[in-house]
């Protein structure tokens, strides 16, 4: 246990450092960078030497190789840098940005797994083929909308006509109620279309024809013998589903005005706030790791061939 | 075996009376407007309170379908278009599945046939033997939990308690059809249906749970009805037979008369098709001492076994075969029988070049295995060739049957394109399928054909050994026969050398010239076929010769 634990961390480790590097280096790749962003308007009156002399002062001027280490010693040691545009430690904007995307992002995957579940268990058990078939189009049609134009429909929809959710002024819980909706259809269309896809071929196998014939009804056979069977595909899925989630939230933030790890993205791409966009880097790339790492812990406990069949067959090489 | 017992109260209404009954199948998912093809047609037979009556037929004869049908549950697409299926007088053919929910497993039980797949792999083997009872009112877990544990002692399973935590991946393909057997007599039902029950198992294990499904149906007076394609079972366990051909019934009646006077044609090819009624091929002893093609000397292969949750996994050696030693002359056919397990399948994987020998020599057509070079093994591949024993599985569903046959060649003997096909196009004629099928995806073919096609694919590097794993297992009687015979002819034209792999010993009687016989790892008992036939010399081959079906009725 403590092996394959140290292994599983030491890969995690080794990820989060090769997202560090080549988020670094592509930043310092682009042209251009935060100070001049910030300095080089003409109302400041700066000169260049002064521009130089501030340079100088963020230790922008210094080696590639020494930038580097100075950056990667102080994430180790939990100082992210400092938000050249904002003025502020980055922690502090990650501190303040975090707690709002994290709410909207979880409610948004509980939201989510909700409706795919929905949509799967009527197109399961429904004897009506008509409705059936109108529900397996529904997750194309989810995954086709974009999630800028839902945002966006959304508002027209229930704010500004209905005028169901205040667009000012709302509060928190309130406020959240759009934006989950928002980011929840685009993520729940994939695993409702897996989900039924894999209950179908769950449903075919011949164990479920042995519970039928021990007088089980196909409610019970698919709540007790097929769904178990059918989720480790989709729980691989919600792993890889993370990036889209966060790219979502990106655009979601956006659209509804919320002060989060999106929005705080969104302005350090503007303004080309490479400390803050490297800690939002490694940021998702922590979650990210630690998603699929929950998933492979998981998934031998839903199924328990995964834990045991690791047996390998490697006796000599081939001939 | 058993006369039948006619309960004293319903003397005259029969326990399942099934009349006329025709059944078809629609295209699409059940719709009602597409036109049913019909599969079953007009099907009347009765099965009295305690009675094994046998359902004998080839794939197609639509024996499934009417089992099926019986216990109410047809795939979504299938309809029972006439006739009547009356359950102590009442019937039941056209009840909807929330009536016919109480009964199943309570009055009707199924013993189904897919044993890797017919418990569900991710609940323990206790939690669905309960569900049986949880399904049928029974409320107190302490009681149920009884039962469970009762029930697996009572079908011969060791350490009942560790069972009933177990997961069915834990547990070997006989004990896992015991566990089905548990669940269908847990109830007491009046009528069992076993559709294929052991067609899956080594003879010896079929044999084990043949006898125990017998024992059990006669304790509570369980009626059965075995669904079967091999008339040597049907000859030892059932009171009477009911044979179908294209979904009609040939011949009925007592089994005795039927296997013993046949009225039917079809009766017959199947009883001369059927193995058990089968005898020994014409000895060629003259051949045995030919120049050997394949030597095996005290081969040992050991391999690394991982075991436990992953992250606490150990690794450990484990000896898969442990000392084995034959040869096979050319144009002689050897076989290595024995259960799974027993290293027939590792020895076989180390002929073909895909594991290294941890110890001992092998040499096939003079080439050393154990010092193969990597530059040797195109040598190897036109050496020998592999016929596996799925024919559904060993062909890609993406490749026609031409490339299929002439895959080979492109990889080992590059030769321009008309004439790859040209030898292609020779040897599926050769194998005896029409040149239709080379244009067609394996889909389209029947078992039978697919394995010709496998042997055609085999042959088209005109290898001189051909390894044939289980090439007959899993298909019908019928079409085993023929399958058999063609190999044989194959050998006497190309002057083939085959190592022939399988579990049941009247199969290889009709094949092979010599035989070992594999228990563990290490050959218990070798030589000529004949020999080992009439005087085993070990206890186990023995009880794999008292396996084949068929027999004690034969010799009665």
């Amino acid at each position: 246990m403590i092996r394959f634990l140290l292994r599983r961390f030491g890969q995690a480790f080794v990820v989060l450092w090769a997202a560090f590097t080549a988020t670094f280096l592509l930043l310092q790749a682009l042209p251009g960078d935060a100070i001049l962003i910030k300095f080089q308007s003409p109302e400041l009156g700066l000169s260049p030497e002064q521009i130089a002399e501030l340079r100088t002062l963020y230790g922008a001027d210094s080696p590639l190789w020494q930038q580097y280490g100075a950056t990667l010693s102080g994430f180790l040691q939990g100082n992210f840098g400092y938000s050249l545009h904002r003025g502020v430690p980055v922690a502090d904007s990650l501190g303040q940005a975090l707690p709002v995307t994290a709410g909207l992002t979880v409610l948004s995957v509980i939201a989510a797994v909700a409706l795919a579940l929905l949509l799967a268990a009527v197109s399961a058990l429904t004897p009506l083929r008509w409705l059936r078939s109108a529900l397996l189009s529904v997750p194309s049609l989810f995954i086709s909308i974009p999630v800028f134009w839902l945002g966006i429909a959304l508002i027209q929809i229930f704010s500004f006509r209905l005028k169901l959710i205040p667009v000012i002024g709302a509060g928190p819980w309130e406020s959240l109620i759009l934006p989950v909706a928002t980011l929840a259809v685009p993520i729940s269309a994939p695993l409702a279309q897996v989900l039924i896809r894999s209950l179908d071929a769950v449903q075919t196998q011949p164990f479920v024809a042995v519970a039928r014939a021990k007088g089980a009804s196909r409610r019970w056979v698919l709540w007790r013998h097929v769904l178990r069977n059918a989720v480790p595909p989709v729980l691989a899925l919600g792993g890889v589903l993370f990036g889209e989630l966060l790219a979502g939230a990106v655009v979601t933030e956006t659209v509804f005005g919320l002060n989060g790890l999106g929005r705080l993205t969104e302005q350090a791409v503007n303004f080309q706030d490479a400390a803050v966009l490297q800690a939002v880097v490694v940021l998702a790339a922590a979650g990210f790791v630690t998603v699929n790492l929950l998933v492979d812990l998981i998934t031998p406990l839903l199924d328990p061939r995964l834990a045991l069949h690791r047996s390998s067959l490697s006796a000599g090489g081939p001939a | 075996m058993s006369t039948p017992e006619i309960s004293p109260d319903t003397p005259s209404v029969p326990l399942l009376a099934v009349e006329s009954l025709s059944v078809g199948y629609t295209d699409a998912r059940g719709d009602a407007r597409t036109p049913v093809t019909p599969v079953v047609h007009g099907v009347s037979f009765t099965i009295r309170a305690g009675e094994v009556v046998a359902l004998v037929g080839e794939s197609g004869s639509g024996k499934s379908t009417i089992a099926q049908s019986v216990i109410g549950l047809l795939p979504e697409t299938g309809r029972i278009t006439a006739g009547s299926i009356r359950l102590n007088g009442t019937d039941i053919a056209g009840w909807p599945q929330a009536r016919l929910d109480p009964l199943r497993g309570a009055v009707i039980s199924l013993v189904p046939q897919d044993l890797g797949h017919a418990l569900n792999p991710v609940r323990t083997i206790g939690a669905q033997i309960a569900e049986v009872f949880r399904l049928h009112g029974w409320r107190d877990r302490r009681a149920v939990r009884e039962q469970v544990l009762s029930l697996l002692d009572r079908v011969g399973l060791p350490d009942p308690a560790l069972r009933y935590r177990q997961y069915p991946h834990e547990l070997s393909g006989g004990m896992r059809q015991r566990v089905l057997i548990a669940m269908a007599v847990a109830l007491r039902p009046a009528l069992i249906i076993a559709d294929e029950p052991t067609s899956a198992l080594d003879v010896t294990v079929q044999k084990r749970v043949l006898d125990l499904l017998d024992d059990l149906r006669r304790e509570a007076g369980t009626a059965v009805l075995f669904v079967t394609h091999d008339l040597g079972i049907a000859a030892d366990r059932a009171d009477r037979v009911v044979v179908l051909q294209g979904g009609q019934v040939q011949e009925q009646g007592d089994v005795r008369q039927v296997l013993t006077a046949p009225a039917h044609a079809y009766t017959a090819r199947l009883l001369a098709d059927a193995p058990a009624f089968h005898g020994p091929r014409p000895s060629r002893p003259a051949r045995l001492y030919a120049d050997a093609d394949v030597v095996v000397d005290g081969l040992v292969q050991e391999f690394s076994q991982r075991s436990g949750w992953a992250p606490f996994s150990r690794t450990q050696p484990f000896r898969a075969v442990d000392g084995v030693s034959f040869r096979v002359a050319r144009g002689t056919t050897h076989a290595l029988v024995g259960e799974s397990g027993s290293g027939k399948t590792t020895t076989i994987r180390t002929l073909l070049g895909f594991t290294r020998p941890t110890a001992g020599t092998v040499q096939v057509n003079g080439l050393d295995l154990a010092t193969l070079r990597h530059d040797q093994v195109p040598a190897l591949r036109r050496s020998i060739q592999l016929v596996y024993q799925n024919p559904y599985g060993s062909l890609d569903p993406r490749q026609t049957i031409a490339e299929i046959v002439g895959e080979p060649l492109r990889n080992f003997d590059p030769v321009p394109k008309p004439e790859r096909l040209r030898q292609v196009a020779a040897l599926i004629e050769r194998v005896g399928l029409p040149q239709a099928v080379l244009s067609r995806p394996p889909r389209a073919l029947s078992g039978g054909q697919r394995q010709r096609v496998a042997i055609a694919r085999a042959l088209i590097l005109k290898p001189q050994v051909v390894v044939l794993d289980e090439a007959v297992s899993a298909l019908d009687v019928t079409v085993q026969a023929q399958i058999l015979s063609l190999l044989d002819e194959l050998q006497r034209d190309l002057g083939l050398t085959y190592v022939f792999v399988s579990h049941d010993l009247a199969v290889v009687r009709q094949i092979a010239d010599t035989v070992s016989v594999l228990q563990g790892g290490r050959v218990v008992e070798d030589g000529p076929v004949e020999q080992v036939f009439h005087a085993p010399a070990s206890a186990y081959t023995r009880d794999l010769l008292a396996a084949i079906p068929g027999r004690a009725r034969q010799a009665a």
